[in-house]
């Protein structure tokens, strides 16, 4: 904790990591005491089926910062973070898949089933070492830190910027998904790795142990916040803001703008390959669906909603949104993709800086309304 | 020989239909009914006697018909039937008059019956007819289907028809055939040796097989040595004819990319608007088509020439809507249009999810464009793919010519490399806009109409087209309408020569990281604007 006392006592007086942190703290504690002690009878119990579904949008809510810290505050729109989210997920799918042992369908003690079903005779070199825990821990950092390292620099130095960043961003993580459908990969294909048992010796199936995925979510949530917001508060966070503004200017001025922003988006994708090792656990199952360009696309979203450049924003639109889906779906399952559509017309045309920026936006509306009365139903720009 | 097949199909068909053949003569009404009392053992002189008829228009039919085992005849007054399928059912034919009698029971018909040996009978009296029937390509079609079983019967058959042929294609087949027997069973080595030599110019399966044979078991070495070297001689063109093949697969795929990707080098080429729904213009094009064809039930044929301007219209009145309600409002804020235009694309997938059922719809294709083009037996080209080739080519100089020779195509360029000073000019800028906007998703709608040809339509057709079509504009250069060519074609070229040595997933993903890669290098793609344009 004491890592995390000295990032909030060095945070900027512009945005609160402590308002944060505290009201994560709040719903996380009040949760996890209604899920453990609680009983079932009681109206204020909370099921485990909402705790893994907090811990879900709170995953989520990790991805959705890793977007914002470098669509907000460096312009910088991945249309591909996904895959660094999907690429954790294997890491920590992997470590889990090593876990079942001999307790998978085909009862081999190192192979999982969908090897030997493919009639293969040894674990692929990658595999190996994943059945550690800190080995696994790390390669989740590791693999989509590496990737975006390799793709910033040659994008970076390129100076592939703005749209065309993008669609190849989009397109990485088309061919990622491509390449992780195919069965030869050794990553189970098309149906992806499933049916965990248990993770670092405890059941995933006990009430216990999702609580405490849940609580891991939460704190390491507030930890990245925090690091971020220092990150973003510091020296190198503001040449980062200043290349977002004007990176042609910050260039002429002698920084290595591409340096900057290829160690941000490599911080970014670790964050992302994070939220996907907390993902993967608590939802149970990992498959190449998750590389989807459409699921990168729905993040973006998320950071538009909640209001971009502004890291509680990202974490309030990924948990909105997500939210808002988890009840649609459920009442209206082919109104979904209406509503999403329409959602990314509406903060697109309506709402530039999200929820985040509205009141911002409504204040400003309502100063021109005692100005200017002619003009006074243009909330909007 | 698929052609030649059709044709001859084509031409059984045309006898068989309810006016198939004039009533027989007198004689051959006669054994006619003696074929229906007749058993096994007597059938073969009946036959015989019939072939010998002269009355080959009525007799060849009959044969086929009864090699086929459909011929029936009715118990009563013995009226030859033709077991046909009516909606499903099993009707009885009058095998002359072409009158059906229904469904009858067991009691009431009788199959003509026939075994082995007279099935042997039969395909030989069938080919001795067709090798004197009047139309060369039924000659050359019966010799071609005489190749994989040569006996000495039937040689003696072809070499008669050999000696009275005229009609160079059919004397070939006829000399191939001979070539292949004496190859085969030759008196002396050295003309088998000639006969393989012969027999290396072709590149019919059956040929290849028989010189297999040879170059494997033969007893003579000078005949093993000449079969294995002409069965080299063979490949070779075989590998030759492949790489053709592959090449046109290649120019096939560049021409559906070029399709789906022409539109967006308007939208987004000339008019840098990050358009994702475009995807979805393909989309719109092609479920035009398939709601064209409902409209239309009876002729298939023709509605494809409707679709075409049905669908340009639909997806460019779709894509000036568009315009006008969200991306002008987003003029200069590329990241903003590409969410905007990526939510209409979602709006637009579950609309059509939501109206046509998610499932895929098949379009029906055209008579005109289905089979294929015959070359020789290794290399055929069908004829979808080779019209879809020929429709983007055209697509592409017409929209070349609307942009460099129309005042619209000028007022576009105009616009997009200084609005401001367009504007001045006189130029109606927002006019232009639209209007342009709505040229390349209509462009893009007609590319959906040739899709719909060479896969199913679906809600996600938009989808799996979407980042090829970017890469393929990226790759090109942005706003150069001879760059997307190249591209597409350099692309699907690449991708149809990789695939049998990678298979197709990875070739696609190859692809794909080769553009990647390419962009980091040359980030203005493969022919970049240079001057005003640039800009």
């Amino acid at each position: 904790m004491s890592i995390l006392r000295s990032v909030l006592s060095r945070q900027p007086a512009g945005q609160r990591v402590l308002p944060f942190v505290v009201i994560l703290f709040g719903v996380t504690v009040l949760a996890s005491l209604g899920n453990l002690l609680v009983p079932e009878s009681s109206s204020l119990h909370v099921s485990t089926y909402t705790i893994t579904l907090l811990g879900k949008y709170l995953s989520y809510a990790m991805l959705a910062l890793a977007v914002d810290v470098v669509w907000g505050y460096c312009g910088i729109l991945s249309l591909g973070h996904g895959a660094f989210f999907a690429l954790g997920g294997y890491a920590m799918g992997m470590y889990l898949m090593r876990q079942i042992g001999d307790r998978g369908v085909y009862g081999h003690p190192t192979l999982p089933d969908f090897m030997v079903f493919l009639n293969w005779d040894s674990l692929p070199w990658y595999w190996f070492g994943m059945d550690q825990f800190w080995f696994a821990m790390i390669m989740v950092a590791l693999v989509p830190g590496v990737l975006a390292f390799v793709f910033g620099a040659l994008a970076f130095r390129s100076r592939v910027s703005g749209v065309y960043l993008s669609i190849i961003t989009q397109a990485l993580t088309y061919a990622l998904m491509l390449a992780f459908f195919r069965n030869e990969m050794g990553f189970g294909g098309n149906n992806g790795l499933t049916d965990f048992k248990d993770i670092l010796g405890f059941s995933l199936q006990s009430d216990g142990t999702r609580v405490a995925l849940f609580i891991a979510t939460a704190v390491l949530l507030a930890l990245v916040y925090g690091v971020s917001q220092w990150i973003l508060g510091s020296r190198f966070g503001k040449v980062i803001e200043a290349v977002r503004d004007g990176e042609a200017r910050v260039r002429f001025l002698g920084y290595r703008t591409d340096r900057y922003k290829v160690w941000l988006f490599v911080y970014s994708a670790m964050i992302a390959g994070l939220a996907g090792a907390l993902y993967v656990p608590q939802v149970g199952i990992i498959n190449p669906g998750e590389f989807a360009p459409l699921n990168s696309i729905e993040v973006v979203v998320w950071v538009a909603v909640g209001g971009r450049g502004t890291l509680y924003g990202a974490v309030l639109g990924a948990i909105l949104v997500n939210y808002a889906k988890t009840r649609f779906t459920a009442l209206l399952p082919d109104g979904w993709l209406f509503a999403l559509g329409a959602l990314f017309l509406l903060v697109t045309l309506f709402l530039p800086k999200g929820l985040a920026g509205l009141y911002g936006q409504v204040r400003e509306g309502l100063n021109r309304h005692s100005n200017t009365p002619a003009t006074a139903e243009e909330t909007t720009p | 020989m698929r052609l030649a097949f059709v044709f001859w199909f084509g031409l059984l068909v045309l006898w068989a239909s309810p006016v198939w053949a004039e009533e027989p003569s007198a004689e051959v009404n006669t054994l006619l009914e003696q074929l229906t009392e007749a058993g096994l053992r007597e059938t073969q002189p009946i036959l015989e006697r019939l072939a010998s008829s002269g009355d080959e228009a009525v007799v060849l039919p009959l044969f086929q018909t009864l090699l086929d085992g459909d011929l029936y005849y009715r118990r009563s007054d013995g009226r030859l039937l033709v077991e046909t399928d009516v909606d499903g059912d099993d009707h009885y034919v009058d095998y002359f008059s072409g009158e059906d009698y229904g469904e009858l029971g067991r009691r009431e018909q009788s199959k003509v019956r026939i075994n082995n040996s007279l099935r042997g009978y039969l395909s030989e009296a069938i080919a001795r007819m067709q090798l004197s029937h009047e139309d060369p390509a039924v000659r050359t079609a019966a010799v071609r289907s005489l190749l994989d079983d040569l006996d000495e019967n039937t040689v003696s058959l072809l070499a008669e028809a050999r000696a009275g042929e005229s009609h160079r294609e059919v004397r070939q087949a006829l000399d191939l055939a001979l070539a292949m027997y004496t190859a085969e069973q030759g008196e002396n080595s050295a003309a088998r040796i000639t006969a393989i030599q012969d027999l290396s110019e072709s590149l019919e399966t059956d040929v290849r097989n028989l010189l297999f044979q040879l170059s494997e078991y033969s007893d003579d070495g000078g005949v093993k040595a000449a079969a294995a070297e002409a069965m080299q001689a063979i490949d070779q063109k075989v590998t030759f004819y492949g790489y053709v093949d592959q090449l046109f697969f290649g120019l096939s795929l560049g021409s559906v990319l070029l399709l789906a990707a022409i539109g967006l080098a308007i939208t987004f080429g000339v008019m840098g608007v990050i358009n994702m729904a475009h995807g979805e213009m393909l989309m719109l094009g092609a479920y035009t088509t398939y709601v064209v064809q409902l409209m239309m039930p009876n002729m298939i044929n023709q509605s494809l020439w409707v679709a075409i301007p049905m669908a340009f219209l639909v997806a460019g009145s779709v894509g000036i809507l568009i315009e006008r309600c969200v991306i002008r409002f987003l003029h200069g804020r590329p990241l903003e249009t590409l969410l905007a235009t990526f939510g209409i694309s979602l709006i637009l997938q579950q609309t059509v999810r939501t109206v046509f059922s998610p499932l895929n719809r098949r379009v029906a294709s055209p008579d005109w464009m289905s089979g294929s083009w015959e070359i020789n037996p290794v290399l055929s080209l069908t004829y979808n793919r080779l019209t879809i080739l020929i429709f983007a080519v055209v697509v592409f100089v017409a929209l070349l010519l609307i942009m460099k020779k129309t005042s619209l195509g000028l007022q576009v360029r105009a616009v997009s490399q200084n609005r401001a000073m367009a504007k001045a000019m006189g130029i109606k800028t927002d006019w232009v806009d639209a209007l342009t906007f709505g040229l390349g998703s209509g462009i893009a709608g007609i590319g959906g109409v040739a899709l719909s040809q060479l896969t199913n339509v679906g809600p996600n057709l938009g989808q799996s087209y979407i980042i090829d079509s970017f890469m393929v504009v990226v790759f090109g250069g942005v706003g150069n309408l001879l760059g997307t060519l190249v591209a597409a074609f350099t692309l699907g070229i690449a991708n149809k020569f990789m695939e049998p040595v990678t298979g197709t997933v990875l070739a696609s993903i190859l692809v794909l990281v080769f553009i990647i890669l390419f962009i980091q290098k040359r980030p203005k793609g493969l022919f970049p604007q240079r001057g005003r344009a640039a800009e």
